[in-house]
């Protein structure tokens, strides 16, 4: 493939590395929030989150979040990874064509 | 212009649309047939997917569901989201590097195994002939609803659109379709939606009309919230309160547990993965992850709203109420059986969670038998309890209290006394949701057999010709099987669907993820994880189902676990036998991990695979 030319073989496999642990690192931060949303707040803290209602509204918490709150997260979490990935892939592909310049 | 006439018009309309998406999109080559020539734009593909995953049981039931659940209904709003997390995270953006037409291609190509691919294969069909039985049904329960036509009937024209548009356009006019399904089946939800949340809390939002407080005018007072009023009526009538966590069967661990084995199932489903080869690039299969979800959001913000309105509106307008008093929907939706009312005498409904609950639905009693009860039931009326027999012990020892759930969305839009063409739309919407998830699973299982069996494992040599010939054959002579267990339904074919999730979960799930993120996992070690995953819920499903055997509890639990949530504990026995083999077996071979590298780079450092130039076996 055009990145692994023998002049920065090596270095591009390094930018490589580092690319896979920063995916890594955002989906491990994404499935945290996912699992504390949907899991914590709609399931294993809902009862103790009733006791709190969203001001101005009827909503208790736990019940809101199990309804409604945890898929507007979802939603969100989506749309942060797209971002970020996108941006990551971007920087990644600058990096190795400073590389092709460099030589 | 009557209901039906409008109804008439809806349905002959969307069909009339579909036909000819059909016609403009049809296909000539394999790529297009399966993956759409993988040129979906990503907002179009995040719609089709929407369109696809919401199924008969999404649009009609789901939010019938929630209204008599109350808090744990919320299992299958989170659940048939929250995977679409794992899906956009984990699996969408490496499949589509993968590049290639189905899930068993991934899994016999990572795992270098023709065992695998059949393994694979066989779930893949399974899941989705018992998921598909079901949208045929629902196909025929909305024709005979809505247009009066025998349910027989409504399952061959419902047969005959799908069989022309699949066949003729394959993936590409499947996708295209839902595009046009998903809008149909969306308008035909949020209207009634609206309308009733306008009506009853005076917001044109139903998300938020969910929080708000009841309209004067109907409450008879100013300032109590929906939810408050919704939980006191529930309470009198002796129901849980509607926003309590963890009441009846339904414990933390319970919710916990089918939760996440719907959201992981989710993950799993072979119609849904298959979407994302469907799009151009990877950064295209993230966007329509995220598109897909947002789609998907508004139905599933919409449903728990519609479920409180409704069940606001049922119990106030029946409760206490003689029979001049009741609304005219009652009445017509008595007819279909799926809400009676047995009196015991004093001419006034009771809705109640105790004994002298009134409310009924038909079930699974026959006209005949139904008809027998109300005979003995007013025999026992008129001789004041002497002869006879009471209705309400009889429905209530069978398990039929309470209406259908079906009547929620169905009566929504006459509950709000809306005008006859936004009642005709549900029908249309109804149809749409049932024929996009149909079809899209008809896909699965025609790539399964002719791409994965017979050009993988049986006639390699095939040409492109005769492999577009056999998917064809193979998806008309789907929609023909499909079709007649919609006719003749199996017995167990409704009591497996809500279980595909599970197996699902437990097989396909961890053997994609490992593959990925994983490039130590060995062939014999992922095939033992999946057959031990779906071996243990399969059977733990059916003891349960068709054996009564109890429930488990594994020691650590209060109550057993429900056979909905298994599929959770079958995939944590799928990882841990996987992981625990592993290192006894050899690593996969040096151009196995040069596939999974190439999974793992960003797209711009190598183009996406092309099929083409795909490595065969």
């Amino acid at each position: 493939m055009a990145t692994s030319t023998p002049v920065h073989g090596s270095r591009a496999a390094v930018a490589l590395r580092r690319y896979w642990r920063a995916n890594i690192r955002i989906m491990a931060v994404l499935l945290g929030l996912w699992a504390l949303a949907g899991l914590g707040a709609g399931i294993l803290f809902a009862d103790k989150l009733n006791a709190y209602y969203i001001s101005g509204t009827g909503f208790p918490l736990g019940f809101w979040f199990a309804h409604q709150g945890s898929i507007i997260v979802f939603v969100l979490l989506i749309l942060a990874y797209c971002l970020y990935m996108n941006r990551l892939d971007k920087r990644h592909r600058r990096e190795l064509e400073n590389m092709d310049q460099e030589g | 212009m009557s209901v039906q006439a409008w109804t008439y018009l809806f349905v002959a309309l969307s069909f009339g649309l579909y036909l000819f998406i059909a016609w403009r999109t049809r296909v000539r080559d394999t790529r297009g047939f399966y993956v759409a020539g993988q040129g979906v734009p990503a907002a179009a593909n995040g719609m089709a997917t929407a369109a696809d995953w919401m199924s008969a049981a999404s649009f009609i039931s789901m939010a019938g569901l929630i209204s008599t659940m109350g808090y744990a209904g919320g299992i299958y709003l989170m659940g048939w989201t929250g995977g679409y997390v794992l899906l956009a995270l984990l699996l969408a953006p490496y499949l589509r590097k993968f590049g290639h037409y189905t899930v068993p291609d991934f899994v016999g190509d990572r795992y270098a195994s023709d065992l695998a691919r059949i393994v694979a294969v066989s779930c893949a069909i399974f899941i989705s002939f018992t998921y598909v039985a079901g949208q045929m049904r629902g196909v025929g329960v909305v024709f005979s609803r809505f247009l009066e036509v025998d349910i027989h009937v409504g399952v061959i024209i419902g047969m005959a659109i799908v069989f022309i548009y699949a066949t003729l356009g394959g993936m590409k006019g499947i996708t295209w379709t839902q595009v046009a399904q998903y809008w149909v089946l969306i308008t035909a939800f949020l209207i009634p939606a609206i309308a009733i949340s306008i009506k009853l809390t005076g917001s044109p939002l139903p998300q938020a009309g969910l929080g708000n407080t009841i309209e004067p005018s109907i409450a008879g007072q100013s300032g109590v919230y929906l939810l408050e009023k919704l939980n006191q009526i529930q309470t009198d009538l002796g129901f849980s309160s509607y926003t309590a966590t963890f009441v009846g069967g339904w414990d933390k661990v319970n919710v916990f547990c089918v939760a996440l084995a719907l959201m992981v199932g989710t993950a799993g489903l072979p119609h849904v993965l298959v979407r994302f080869y469907t799009v151009k690039s990877v950064k295209a299969a993230r966007w329509s992850a995220f598109w897909a979800l947002l789609f998907i959001s508004l139905l599933y913000l919409t449903a728990p709203a519609t479920a409180a309105f409704a069940r606001y509106y049922m119990i106030d307008s029946l409760n206490g109420k003689t029979a001049q008093e009741l609304p005219s929907w009652f009445e017509n939706w008595e007819k279909t059986g799926l809400i009676l009312w047995m009196d015991n005498g004093d001419g006034v409904m009771r809705y109640s969670a105790g004994e002298d609950n009134e409310i009924f639905r038909s079930g699974t009693l026959s006209a005949a038998e139904l008809s027998d009860v109300r005979v003995a039931h007013q025999a026992w009326l008129d001789t004041g309890g002497a002869g006879g027999a009471d209705g309400r012990e009889v429905l209530r020892a069978r398990g039929f209290s309470g209406p259908d759930r079906d009547i929620i969305v169905l009566a929504t839009p006459e509950m709000a006394e809306l005008a006859s063409w936004i009642i005709a739309l549900v029908a249309a919407g109804g149809l749409a949701a049932a024929l996009s998830t149909a079809s899209g699973l008809l896909l699965v299982i025609s790539s399964s057999v002719s791409h994965d069996l017979y050009y993988r494992v049986l006639r390699p040599e095939a040409s492109e010709k005769q492999r577009l010939a056999v998917g064809r054959g193979v998806i008309g002579m789907a929609v023909v099987v499909a079709g007649i267990f919609g006719i003749y339904p199996p017995g167990f074919v409704s009591q497996v669907v809500a279980f595909a999730f599970g197996l699902a979960a437990a097989s396909f799930f961890p053997a994609i993820v490992l593959g990925i993120f994983s490039k130590r996992v060995g062939t014999v070690p992922a095939v033992c994880g999946i057959i031990a995953g779906i071996g243990f819920t399969a059977f733990y499903i059916i003891a349960c189902v068709f054996f009564g055997m109890e429930t488990w509890t594994f020691g650590l639990f209060a109550n057993g676990i429900n056979p909905q949530g298994i599929g959770t504990i079958g995939m944590l026995i799928n990882f841990a036998v996987t992981l625990s083999l592993t290192p006894l077996f050899p690593r996969p071979r040096p151009e196995i991990e040069a596939m999974i590298d190439s999974v793992r780079e960003p797209e711009e450092a190598g183009p996406a695979v092309m099929i083409e130039a795909a490595p065969e076996r």
